[in-house]
């Protein structure tokens, strides 16, 4: 061929693009599924997609620093003796002894409690020293019961009973042996060093009905004073609303598929499970069609980032939120001033999501002693508590925009969508049209 | 269904207290129970007219011998800690579930679930149970007079099930550290579980189990099953066992 003759510009597949080819490759070499932490990475309708309009001529707005608007939010106010109340309406989410460094936990405990908040025990059971530095700890009753005892069950100031989460709906966990140390395989009764599976069921209840006399049975021995939370994956939030109403909770708990696990296959994460923002409004009808919206409080969890995500779950219905991935961060995951020692995991920081090997540069997802000292509690935790500030703050700036004395009080109404996929989600319009997808028959 | 010989001779060492609870309701008698002190006197308690009802007993925490007079629901006797519960009659799913320590005893037949994720204590259950019997259990011991149904001691961590009678199907599915007897005939084993062979160590441990749990027979006439050990750590080879 004349040298002289041009040429196509080499091409990739839009289809077999570089991260498939790698995986692909990946597969070929080990045999085995890739599995790694973190929530759905790919681009999904999210937060980002909505605005909210701010006040005109016809809402006037709340003077920023002069004006109050309000944070609180009480939880499980149907049936518990003691509800518990928050002062913002941010909470830390499940993360487990195990899949965390003990350190992590503590510094978890430390932030919300400085914050005026809750976090929550994970899939192993609780540890003294996140009780001890947790003013209000939110106690996970899960499939597997590792590190179930009435004492904890007393000692927590509610239960979540989790049903799913929003990485992977319908699957259970597992903890690969690395991280089985001697601490968290005393704590979940297991050899040292095998890989622990987590259940994907409950062992003694089926469905909602079973599901009922469950929660009946853990209010007895709590005299009745725990809020209960039912805890799901966004799989299909209306019906799983319903039914968690239906069994009885107090609060109910969707997380959609932008929230984070520990270790869970990289197909599952990505391709189960619904968007965050797709799940809220059907939860939201749910408790609407029975009567139950402010009476069963909803938290939403997936992707909160800021308090703009913050404000915008609120004003679609959500009474709080929770969060996990990005708590994380602020307690110093992903840091890039560790990039040298990602480089060396084959990683970059920002990417980094082996969570389940227990090499975390920044001591927060291992049980390696000497990685895991490396997290100072007060400091993490004092990040912790800045960044939750800060997301309430942003979350009051809206509000006040918006002419709201509290946070609560945002609604669809203060909202548009830039897109068709998160206007039809959101049920809101379409900025700059009054079409709202799926209403009034279009 | 008469106290057996055991309870009669605690029944009359001390006096009973008896509890409607067809008048006090579930919450009523719980409430009762859940206030004793460690060290209380009142150590015997009869629960009449249970009725079949859920949570009966469940979170005791004190030494005390509570009678139940007939048959419960689910969850009777759940994460009991101490407490020495007997049931007069059967006994509904997740019998003893979560159970910490003491014992739980029932007459009759128990449904699916008995003893799941149990830490400690002994349950006897002297008629059959249902499936899932002693699903994930982390300490527990039980013994079953009769037979189990299908995956019991599935991912079983710690403990001893003992079965007098048959296992049904995916006995041991997935089991971890767990001991399981069985004296009749198992449908098949789950994942992972195989046979193993019966050391003097094990004969003396199933007598005193059995012995402990006041059912006659011959730890000869059992065979031990437990964990293969070759699905702890994931390994592509195996992908088909799961």
């Amino acid at each position: 061929m004349d040298p002289n003759t041009p040429r196509t510009t080499p091409r990739k597949s839009a289809t077999f693009d570089d991260y498939t080819l790698s995986e692909i490759r990946r597969a070929a070499t080990t045999g085995i599924y890739d599995i790694r932490g973190a929530g759905a990475k790919r681009k999904l309708p999210h937060f980002d997609d909505l605005l909210f309009l701010g006040a005109s001529i016809s809402r006037y707005p709340l003077e920023g620093y002069r004006e109050k608007c309000g944070t609180n939010v009480v939880l499980g106010t149907r049936f518990a003796k003691k509800p518990i109340e928050l002062k913002i309406p941010i909470t830390i989410a499940g993360m487990s002894f195990g899949s965390l460094s003990a350190q992590a936990k503590e510094a978890l405990g430390n932030g919300a409690t400085i914050a005026g908040t809750s976090t929550t025990t994970g899939d192993g059971g609780m540890t003294p020293e996140e009780r001890g530095h947790s003013k209000t700890l939110v106690y996970q009753y899960l499939p597997s019961r590792y590190g179930m005892n009435p004492d904890d069950l007393r000692r927590a100031d509610a239960i979540e009973v989790v049903v799913g989460q929003g990485a992977k709906p319908g699957g259970g966990g597992m903890l690969l042996g690395q991280k089985i140390s001697d601490r968290v395989a005393q704590m979940r009764c297991l050899p040292k060093g095998i890989d622990q599976r987590s259940a994907c069921r409950h062992p003694d209840w089926t469905g909602p009905d079973d599901l009922e006399i469950k929660l009946h049975e853990l209010r007895e021995i709590t005299n009745w004073e725990k809020p209960i939370y039912i805890k799901v994956g966004g799989a299909r939030p209306y019906y799983d609303t319903a039914l968690a109403v239906k069994s009885g909770a107090d609060v109910v708990v969707v997380d959609g598929m932008q929230g984070g696990t520990a270790a869970t296959q990289e197909v599952f994460i990505e391709h189960v499970g619904q968007p965050t923002l797709a799940c809220i409004r059907p939860a939201v009808q749910a408790l609407q069609d029975l009567g139950m919206h402010r009476k069963v409080q909803l938290i939403v969890s997936g992707g909160i980032r800021n308090g703009a995500d913050v404000a915008k779950a609120l004003a679609l219905g959500a009474d709080a939120v929770s969060i996990g991935t990005a708590a994380l961060v602020a307690l110093g995951d992903n840091d890039p001033h560790l990039e040298e020692e990602y480089q060396k995991l084959g990683t970059t920081a920002g990417a980094y999501d082996d969570w389940h090997e227990g090499r975390d540069p920044a001591g927060i997802t291992t049980q390696n002693p000497e990685l895991a000292k490396r997290l100072d509690p007060k400091i993490a935790g004092r990040r912790l508590a800045n960044y939750l500030k800060v997301m309430t703050l942003e979350a009051q700036t809206i509000a006040r925009a918006c002419g709201k004395n509290h946070v609560h009080n945002l609604e669809p109404e203060d909202l548009v969508a830039l897109t068709v996929e998160a206007a039809a989600m959101a049920q809101v319009p379409l900025a700059g049209t009054s079409w709202i997808p799926g209403k009034g028959g279009y | 269904m008469a106290p057996r010989d055991a309870l009669a001779r605690k029944s009359n060492e001390q006096h009973m207290i008896e509890i409607d609870l067809e008048k006090e309701g579930v919450r009523g008698v719980n409430s009762r129970l859940h206030t004793l002190a460690k060290d209380t006197n009142q150590r015997h308690w009869l629960i009449k007219n249970p009725m079949g009802q859920h949570a009966i007993a469940c979170g005791l925490d004190a030494p005390i011998i509570v009678e139940v007079g007939g048959h419960a629901g689910f969850y009777c006797g759940g994460m009991n800690k101490e407490a020495e519960i007997l049931i007069h009659g059967h006994a509904g799913p997740g019998v003893a579930e979560n159970m910490m320590s003491g014992i739980v005893r029932v007459d009759g037949n128990a449904s699916q679930s008995a003893g799941a994720t149990g830490n400690g204590g002994l349950l006897v259950i002297k008629g059959d149970a249902a499936s899932r019997c002693g699903i994930s259990m982390k300490g527990i011991d039980i013994v079953v007079g009769g037979s189990v149904g299908h995956m019991s001691a599935f991912m079983a961590q710690r403990g001893h099930l003992v079965v007098c009678g048959d296992a049904g199907e995916a006995l041991g599915d997935s089991i971890y550290e767990a001991r399981l007897y069985v004296r009749g005939k198992v449908d098949s084993l789950g994942a992972d579980c195989i046979e193993k062979k019966m050391t003097d160590h094990h004969l003396a441990k199933l007598a005193r189990l059995l012995d402990k749990a006041e059912i006659k027979a011959n730890p000869k006439d059992f065979r031990r099953f437990g964990s293969a050990r070759k699905l702890y750590n994931f390994n592509i080879d195996h992908a088909d066992a799961y």
